[in-house]
């Protein structure tokens, strides 16, 4: 064993006892200090009336106590669980289907698969204000609905339609992301699976259903718990394309969006903001388990 | 019906009907029309994942006078200009934005790829008490979500000093809890005879770090770069909440301002965001490999 703490004295000059902490000083230094204090210090900010610029004392649990009477609070609260309820069985299943659309080397497939990630790579405020002016009200379509006898929908003036907006957008921006990691299983799918199912007769949406949902599905787990997670946490589709007081009556405000509105600025209340926060923990928390657990029943 | 002549010779083989045939990558047969079939749902996807982006840039070389509000939508400009690139460099500084963004985007690069190794070299390679809490803390630190903890990521950078610089921007995300374990990983995969090998000739631990282990993780290092040029070129959150002087904006910041401040000028926005989105498109379409290589790494070990 090359083992670097061998006590033999050429040995012990050529490593140096202090060198690994040297390696792991710059991560552990920014960890440290801009991930887990700034988590650590939420949930102690959670607990006292702190703003921007006052230290605040201990409250205990009055932050909490005025979440619950805050008609704000559970505007964010809705909107953020019905993104997670409208976005994720989207998000599970058209990239899967999209996957298996580009799956087959067929001539130019390969510029297919890299023209769906497009949406990935930009940035989330060009694809808001991308789709901000495809839905305006004499944005394209509504010009293309006018044009076939529709007529002009408000998409970005009504509170529900903005939010289902707000959903196709991220849809629309993670299609691509979930089709790269949908065809990474599928590639591990034996095609003998296939032939045995069409042998018997099985026609494709059968053994889409029996052979290809079954050999994926810890895939379909994976990215129910990825999605649901970053649909809970929604900040910048919404913030885009209703505005960063959400939307008419701040109606489609979200629970991040509430955190940032309140926390942020010289009169921020840093205390309420983080006990917002602590609420968002523990649903992104509680989200993973349920996925992962209903993964486990599925299996029994 | 061109597409199909094209494909290869599969449909010279002696087939038993007269029919031409295509064979998927298993050698089984693609029947004609399911190939026509597959081209029409390819290009009613690819309308609809790159339309809005060709739109966005069609709208941006529409001149002053051109309707674009017209129904029947017009997809092509009539009289293409690139005066709405300069008016819009009139209006914001879009360019020193762009620069910016530029800075932060390398600056998160170089601390990523230089943090991430280093730390991902002592987590997998050199033995010391305490690596297993090390690990730990980057596993931990990788769980916490983000947007939970900007409220506290601000009021700490107030603290220091930093907010509303481009330092304080690129600081929480310099050396990323996600890079640091992929690097791990890269380094735990390399044949660890090598290494010996070179100890025993006497190389000490920077020596085996830097001409042995890292020429080998070359392909992570790559995707550890790209992901951190992507991620600081285009965050959106942290830039809003960390920035206040309109001088030292990044370009989504200054976007997000253009479109709240000159909402009604379409052109004058699109043209932000080809500016914004161009530079990203032109990287990915040269380095698509590394980009697809970080989804697999980052969803199956984040």
């Amino acid at each position: 064993m090359a083992s670097p703490t061998v006590p033999r004295v050429s040995r012990v000059r050529r490593q140096l006892p202090t060198s690994p902490w040297l390696f792991a000083a710059p991560g552990l230094l920014i960890t440290g200090a801009f991930i887990l204090y700034p988590f650590v210090s939420t949930l102690v900010n959670a607990f006292t009336d702190r703003r921007t610029l006052i230290p605040g004392q201990f409250v205990g649990l009055a932050n909490f106590r005025e979440l619950l009477g805050d008609e704000m609070f559970w505007i964010g609260l809705r909107n953020s669980t019905l993104y997670v309820l409208g976005v994720v069985p989207a998000l599970v299943v058209l990239p899967l289907l999209l996957a298996l659309l580009v799956q087959k080397n067929i001539p130019g497939i390969t510029f297919f698969r890299s023209a769906f990630y497009t949406p990935v790579v930009a940035s989330i405020v060009v694809v808001g204000l991308i789709w901000v002016w495809l839905l305006d009200e004499r944005g394209l379509v509504n010009s293309l609905l006018e044009a076939i006898g529709v007529g002009r929908v408000g998409f970005l003036s009504d509170q529900w339609l903005l939010l289902l907006s707000a959903m196709t957008v991220t849809v629309w921006k993670g299609l691509g992301y979930y089709m790269i990691i949908y065809l990474a299983a599928l590639a591990n799918v034996p095609p003998e699976l296939h032939e045995a199912a069409a042998v018997d007769g099985a026609g494709p949406v059968r053994r889409f259903l029996n052979v290809t949902v079954p050999a994926v599905r810890s895939t379909m787990v994976l990215v129910g718990a990825l999605s649901s997670v970053a649909a809970f946490k929604v900040f910048s589709e919404v913030y885009l394309m209703a505005g960063p007081s959400g939307g008419p009556a701040g109606e489609d405000t979200t629970l991040v969006m509430l955190v940032q509105r309140t926390g942020t600025g010289l009169t921020g209340r840093v205390g309420y903001a983080s006990a917002i926060s602590v609420v968002v923990f523990v649903v992104t928390v509680a989200l993973m388990l349920l996925v992962l657990r209903a993964d486990r029943r599925d299996e029994s | 019906m061109s597409v199909i002549e094209k494909v290869r010779p599969a449909a010279s083989r002696p087939a038993v009907t007269r029919e031409p045939r295509v064979t998927d990558e298993h050698g089984r047969r693609i029947r004609v029309w399911e190939l026509a079939l597959r081209y029409l749902l390819l290009l009613a996807v690819l309308a609809l994942t790159v339309g809005p982006f060709l739109w966005q840039l069609s709208t941006s070389l529409k001149g002053p006078t051109e309707d674009i509000f017209s129904s029947p939508p017009k997809f092509l400009p009539g009289d293409p200009t690139l005066h709405n690139y300069e008016r819009v460099a009139d209006t914001i500084p879009v360019w020193d934005y762009a620069l910016n963004s530029l800075k932060v985007a390398t600056a998160n690069v170089v601390t990523n790829c230089v943090g991430a190794a280093l730390a991902g070299y002592a987590l997998a390679r050199l033995r010391y008490r305490g690596r297993r809490v090390a690990t730990v803390v980057f596993i931990l630190a990788m769980l916490v979500p983000v947007e939970g903890i900007i409220i506290a990521q601000f009021t700490t950078m107030r603290e220091l000093g930093l907010n509303n610089t481009l330092i304080g921007v690129v600081l929480p995300g310099c050396v990323s809890a996600l890079n640091v374990l992929l690097m791990r990983n890269a380094f735990l995969n390399l044949p660890y005879e090598i290494e010996e090998a070179a100890y025993v000739d006497g190389a000490n631990v920077w020596q085996r770090f830097l001409r042995i282990a890292l020429p080998s993780v070359k392909g992570t290092l790559a995707v550890v770069a790209i992901f951190a040029f992507m991620g600081a070129w285009d965050d959106f959150l942290w830039p809003l909440i960390v920035l206040s002087d309109p001088s030292k904006f990044t370009l989504t910041i200054g976007l997000n301002y253009l479109h709240g401040t000159f909402a009604n000028d379409e052109r004058l926005v699109a043209a932000g965001t080809v500016i914004a989105v161009a530079p990203l498109i032109a990287l990915f379409a040269c380095l698509q490999r590394y980009f697809f290589r970080g989804v697999g790494e980052g969803a199956v070990k984040g």
